[in-house]
């Protein structure tokens, strides 16, 4: 490309991007400053005075403190599942590709199928239901593992194999048994796709809704997704209010992607480059 | 177990504690304890429950009833075609955007940093806020979209109101907030395309769209298939997006079959409700596994 036209296309594409992808966020930070009346116009500008303090206490306060109870269910749902997942996550792929079997391929099956199939769902809230774990956080835990899984396997199997046999013969050699050789030597060295299973998962379970939808009805068991889709009727007029909450769940993901944009990436895009 | 064998073979005088295979199939077990009884058994149950009239405590027989009920129902079958419709149009503009912008963000195009974290954000945020912050956006009279429309005199349609528009307008969020995802992964692919191609291509004199055409789109292939994979499963069971926006309405006309169920479910009809599901199931496995055999088979060699 010539200098010139590498200008004026660097600049058009900053230009419409802004447009496209920001101002949806820049209208959402706006609506949220503002107070109940001008917030109703749903304008895009400038606010003529700040109440984001207001909105924030008011969003919390809202229904007893439902959203602080929230964060905290999404918080223990986000941070268990995770830690289930990875570990058994990656017990499974470490297995899956250092003994190919008959059995490996049949779970390889499974795994594809749960990768690719939606969950049938109420019978599934009637093996919890018969289980008591029917609308508890347990329960809820336990489905995004089952959820989850495969995605995980997956990455954890592919990285697996950049991992030298030799260094589970020594191992075993050394007298380290199965459970030895898999949390003292392999887990370690699995680290950097630990990270990325934790920060792609993590995104999805805070940010999934479905699921509580279905497994997790009840008050005292919202979660902060949910809480979003309870306040979008009790605060049809209260858009001040309504995009405060869009705005405080925005800034968990947010965070995440300023400091692990580089793991996100590769764990999204970890199938697009074979062979 | 060969591998134990092998082991014991070469050292016939270790004791036979080590001689087991350092990679125990009961490795499988906690993950195939909780996928086995969360997903594979209520997957396998829906096949029965499916042919029920079920309140959850007991169930009556009917055989094909809820199935015979599913396509007889305009509305329910209208929620298939609008999830058919809904998959490809989302899938096909994710593969052609996707393709656009990833080859857009590897060439030197300036900021070219600031514009891939820009098109990657929103595949980070919640589905919900998106679909809240766009239904404010999209309102027929008062959205920021319309009245923008309407600075340069062009009078915008009622994006979510209109029956015609609102299946569309729901695809195109899911596209806003999709795309991203996309994009990154043609960045990979093309990245991972040897630069030599297009020094050699260059010498024997092409132009950027002959280059486009023969080399980038051929040896991005594997980013392609796994687009169009990506895309398409997440499409059939959209259910976030399209409920937070329209709730299927207005009337039925953007429902799909994951709303479906779900309204089934709401309303206490569980046997239909796990029909929907079946049927799920089998449009997404035939739609699936044909195609992704058939673009895995046809690898270029490189």
């Amino acid at each position: 490309m010539s200098p010139q036209r590498q200008y004026i296309s660097g600049v058009l594409a900053i230009l419409v991007s802004t447009v496209v992808f920001v101002i949806p966020f820049i209208f959402i930070l706006l609506t949220a400053l503002k107070d109940k009346k001008e917030a109703s116009l749903r304008t895009f500008s400038w606010p003529t005075s700040f109440h984001i303090w207001d909105n924030l206490v008011q969003v919390i306060k809202a229904r007893d403190y439902m959203l602080l109870t929230a964060f905290v269910n999404s918080t223990i749902l986000t941070v268990a599942s995770v830690a289930l997942m990875v570990v058994f996550g990656a017990m499974v792929g470490f297995v899956l590709q250092r003994r190919p079997s008959i059995w490996t391929s049949i779970a390889g099956f499974f795994v594809l199928v749960g990768l690719i199939m939606p969950p049938a769902v109420v019978p599934t809230i009637w093996v919890l239901q018969s289980l008591g774990l029917f609308k508890t956080l347990h329960g809820m835990i336990l489905i995004e593992v089952a959820y989850g899984l495969s995605f995980s396997i997956l990455l954890f199997r592919a990285f697996v194999a950049t991992i030298p046999r030799e260094l589970d013969e020594a191992a075993t050699i050394d007298g380290a048994g199965s459970l030895q050789l898999f949390f003292r030597i392999i887990l370690p060295l699995l680290k950097p796709v630990v990270v990325t299973v934790i920060v792609v998962q993590s995104v999805a379970i805070f940010n999934d809704f479905t699921n509580p939808l279905y497994y997790l009805p009840g008050k005292q068991n919202v979660t902060v997704q949910l809480t979003l889709y309870n306040f979008q009727s009790m605060f049809d007029t209260s858009y001040n209010l309504l995009f405060t909450n869009v705005l405080l769940i925005t800034i968990p993901p947010l965070i995440v992607f300023l400091f692990f944009n580089r793991q996100i990436v590769a764990g999204m895009t970890a199938g697009a480059v074979k062979g | 177990m060969t591998l134990a064998t092998d082991a014991a073979a070469g050292r016939p005088s270790v004791p036979r504690r080590s001689i087991r295979t350092p990679y125990p199939t009961w490795f499988f077990l906690p993950a195939a304890v909780i996928y086995g009884v969360l997903f594979l058994f209520p997957t396998l149950a829906s096949l029965f429950f499916s042919m029920t009239r079920w309140t959850l405590f007991n169930w009556t027989f009917i055989g094909f009833g809820n199935f015979i009920q599913f396509f007889n129902e305009p509305f329910l079958v209208g929620g298939l075609i609008n999830t058919l419709i809904y998959a490809t149009l989302t899938s096909g503009l994710k593969v052609v955007l996707g393709l656009l912008f990833g080859v857009l963000l590897t060439s030197e195009i300036w900021a070219r940093d600031y514009l891939r974290s820009v098109v990657f954000f929103p595949v980070l945020v919640s589905t919900v806020g998106v679909g809240i912050t766009f239904t404010v956006l999209m309102h027929p009279t008062e959205g920021l979209i319309n009245e923008s429309l309407a600075l340069i005199g062009v009078r915008g349609p009622g994006w979510l109101t209109d029956p015609r528009l609102a299946l569309i307008s729901v695809a195109l969020v899911d596209v806003w907030k999709g795309v991203g995802l996309a994009t990154v992964i043609y960045i990979a692919g093309i990245v991972s395309i040897p630069r030599d191609y297009y020094e050699a291509a260059r010498i024997d004199g092409t132009n950027s769209m002959q280059r486009f055409w023969n080399i980038t789109l051929p040896l991005a292939r594997p980013a392609t298939v796994t687009v169009v994979l990506l895309s398409l499963i997440g499409g059939l069971r959209s259910f976030d997006l399209i409920w937070s926006m329209t709730r299927g309405g207005p009337g039925f006309t953007s429902d799909v079959i994951a709303s479906v169920i779900y309204k089934q479910y709401q309303a206490g009809f569980y046997g239909l409700s796990t029909a929907g599901n079946v049927v799920l199931f089998i449009l997404v496995a035939l739609i699936i596994v044909p195609l992704s055999i058939f673009l895995n088979s046809r690898e270029v060699s490189r």
